[in-house]
């Protein structure tokens, strides 16, 4: 009997009475569900390129116009125009781009007249490292913090917590980088104040740039994620299972990290997921205070030069990052909680 | 005879909350010697839990507060011991089972580790032999197939096979005094009949105290030798099962007993199931006379005038009650 339900299906059997519970095949449950992962994902990624391919399609403004100037003849623009395929109809275009990027012949940028690729590459050497740092700051600063505050409910500690997270969640990043700029390199002159030297010519050096930037992105994120790890951590230290903790006898730190933590992190897993994804997309504004070579200032840079192929593909490759975060948050959310399971 | 293994005296609890303070127990004195079982029996909310809670010094504080009085186990004072060494008794010499099978195991971890846990902190077991003894014990309350599922999640099993996992955690380190609250209420009545045989057998096979509190006469009537009944906080009467089950002194007692169902007589009519007018009165208020007095059918001036202490009603049984003085007054008002 039990033998054969494991062969028809692989669910877990699992009944209210105390039946013996048949055990799914792992794997194949786990093929089945990056199977419909992945078929989301292509379907996300078609709907993206659409709708950033026609926004880029009606904006105004004629990348042959602007590589040429204002003084360019009707002809060299209307041969430009050609050369580039700016003359084909949306749907060749769109076909076009898809092709040249499913093929990894990949597009060219207008501006810097080399591909699209190497040029997300080379920001991402920086972005990608930075987004990493200041998710690592976020996540030192706030989660002990947020446990600290919850073990401390209302008394002095906690309430001081609490108003220097309202202060980080007040506070512009931007302002924070300016501030960290004027204080620790101007006045104190431990960091340069821009600019980033590249990870082969000086590693260190690339290193030190980066920490700025990352500093003022994850403390603006640790306020998020303190607050809801002291939320998170407060109702979860009230649960029937933390007292059993305490009522067997365990250390205060076995009750708190194993017991509670566990249980506490997955709201919070799922904000630092959303943080990552969001760093690796959006970090515009600080890269231009930093003068990082980063993805933010690409993509800012092309839509101010209508180099079009490369903002259509860096938005894509955004696109694509924040689902592979999520995605790999739903992964860690299955290994935190058994409860939730991957289908 | 030596001292009694757990000794409660006086104790009160207080919480403070923005009603007012709550006095959720009373002056309660409950004393259980080695290998004996007694049962604390009383409605919801009239202390017992509390009372189970403040001898492994579970209260929180805030709200809660322990106002007075001290609980000796072993000779030695629980509420004076701090930190490391309360956490020492815990899970090692006193044990405690909770109501909620459903929500009292971790959802996170596999039961195997969840059983194996005190062994590791009290008893210095090595992961391994934790687990192997984890599952020795888990076989012993008879859950199936112990091997293949010690790393099974609570999740996986039925409200009886999780309790039988925290009696088994509770277990492990062979606790001198077992504290069991409500470990039946939540589960279905032949659960509940297994769940109540498998700790009879466990306690006499191991030699242990068993401290039940339950809210179900029948249970009481099966297990223990001595029962105290609680009502708002208080002891109301307390005495050997048969003598309270036989003669019950107090009109609550009483009440209780008679709001059990039981399957009439044959030939008998039947009868409307008897229940206790009016509810518990709220702790927060400050009482001059008997607790019970509102909701007494017996009611007299002297009851709304002083509050009764326990005293003798017979040997080995105590109550709190002006009838013991005054016994007339029982058939008057009846």
């Amino acid at each position: 009997m039990r033998l054969k339900s494991g062969l028809k299906n692989s669910h877990c059997i699992c009944r209210p009475a105390e039946t013996i519970c048949v055990r799914p095949a792992g794997f194949l449950k786990m093929t089945r569900y990056l199977i419909k992962k992945l078929n989301a994902f292509a379907l996300l990624l078609f709907l993206v390129s659409i709708s950033v391919f026609s926004v880029l399609f009606v904006l105004p403004g004629d990348p042959a116009q602007i590589m040429l100037g204002i003084n360019a003849t009707p002809e060299t623009l209307a041969n430009l125009r050609r050369e580039l395929g700016l003359d084909q109809p949306f749907w060749t275009q769109y076909l076009t781009w898809m092709a040249n990027l499913l093929t990894g012949k990949g597009s060219r940028s207008l501006n810097y007249d080399m591909p699209v690729y190497d040029l997300i590459l080379s920001c991402m050497a920086v972005t990608g490292p930075m987004a990493l740092m200041a998710m690592i700051f976020a996540v030192i600063i706030s989660l002990p913090l947020g446990i600290y505050a919850a073990r401390h409910q209302n008394r002095p500690a906690d309430v001081t917590v609490m108003f220097f997270t309202q202060l980080g969640l007040a506070t512009p990043e931007f302002w924070l980088g300016i501030l960290l700029i004027l204080l620790l390199s101007v006045n104190l002159g431990w960091f340069a104040a821009g600019g980033f030297p590249g990870w082969r010519a000086d590693f260190w050096g690339s290193l030190k740039a980066l920490l700025l930037p990352a500093f003022a992105l994850g403390v603006i994120r640790a306020s998020i994620l303190t607050r809801l790890t002291r939320s998170s951590m407060l109702e979860v230290l009230r649960e029937d299972y933390v007292r059993t903790a305490w009522a067997k006898g365990l250390r205060e730190r076995t009750v708190i990290y194993v017991h509670a933590l566990r249980n506490a992190l997955i709201p919070v897993l799922t904000i630092m997921g959303l943080q990552l994804g969001q760093l690796l997309a959006g970090a515009i504004i600080i890269e231009n205070v930093y003068y990082l070579p980063g993805l933010g200032r690409l993509v800012f840079n092309a839509i101010g030069q209508r180099d079009l192929p490369v903002v259509r593909d860096v938005v894509l490759f955004m696109a694509v990052a924040v689902v592979v975060v999520n995605f790999i948050v739903d992964l860690t959310y299955a290994t935190v909680d058994p409860r939730i399971r991957l289908e | 005879m030596t001292s009694p293994l757990l000794e409660i005296l006086d104790l009160s609890v207080h919480f403070h909350t923005p009603e007012g303070i709550v006095c959720a127990v009373d002056r309660v004195n409950i004393a259980l010697n080695s290998g004996e079982t007694i049962g604390l029996v009383g409605e919801s909310g009239c202390g017992k839990s509390v009372t189970s809670l403040a001898v492994l010094g579970l209260i929180s504080s805030p709200p809660g507060r322990i106002a007075g009085g001290s609980i000796l186990f072993d000779g030695r004072n629980l509420l004076a011991l701090e930190g490391d060494r309360l956490r020492r008794i815990r899970g090692r010499e006193i044990s405690m089972i909770f109501q909620e099978p459903m929500t009292s195991l971790n959802p996170v971890l596999p039961i195997g580790r969840q059983v194996a846990e005190p062994l590791m902190v009290h008893k210095g077991f090595t992961k391994k032999e934790a687990l192997e003894l984890a599952a020795e014990w888990l076989d012993q309350v008879k859950i199936p197939a112990v091997r293949r599922r010690l790393n099974d999640y609570p999740h996986q099993l039925s409200g009886g096979m999780r309790q039988r996992v925290m009696i088994a955690m509770a277990m492990v380190c062979g606790p001198k005094l077992l504290i069991a609250d409500e470990p039946t209420t939540a589960l279905d009545v032949t659960i509940q009949a297994q769940i109540l045989s498998l700790m009879v057998g466990l306690k006499e096979k191991s030699g242990m105290a068993l401290l039940l509190i339950t809210h179900d006469l029948g249970v009481v009537a099966q297990m223990v030798s001595r029962v105290m009944v609680m009502y708002a906080g208080q002891i109301v009467e307390a005495g050997g099962v048969s003598d309270l089950f036989d003669r019950p002194f107090h009109p609550y007692t009483q009440g209780l007993l008679r709001s059990m169902p039981r399957l009439g007589d044959p030939g008998k009519k039947r009868k409307r199931l008897n229940e206790i007018a009016g509810s518990v009165p709220l702790l927060t208020e400050r009482f001059i006379g008997c607790r019970f007095a509102d909701r007494c059918p017996y009611t007299f001036d002297l009851c709304r005038l002083q509050a009764p202490e326990l005293t003798d009603v017979r040997e080995g049984q105590v109550a709190r009650c002006w009838l013991i003085f005054q016994p007339e007054k029982r058939s008057l008002n009846a």
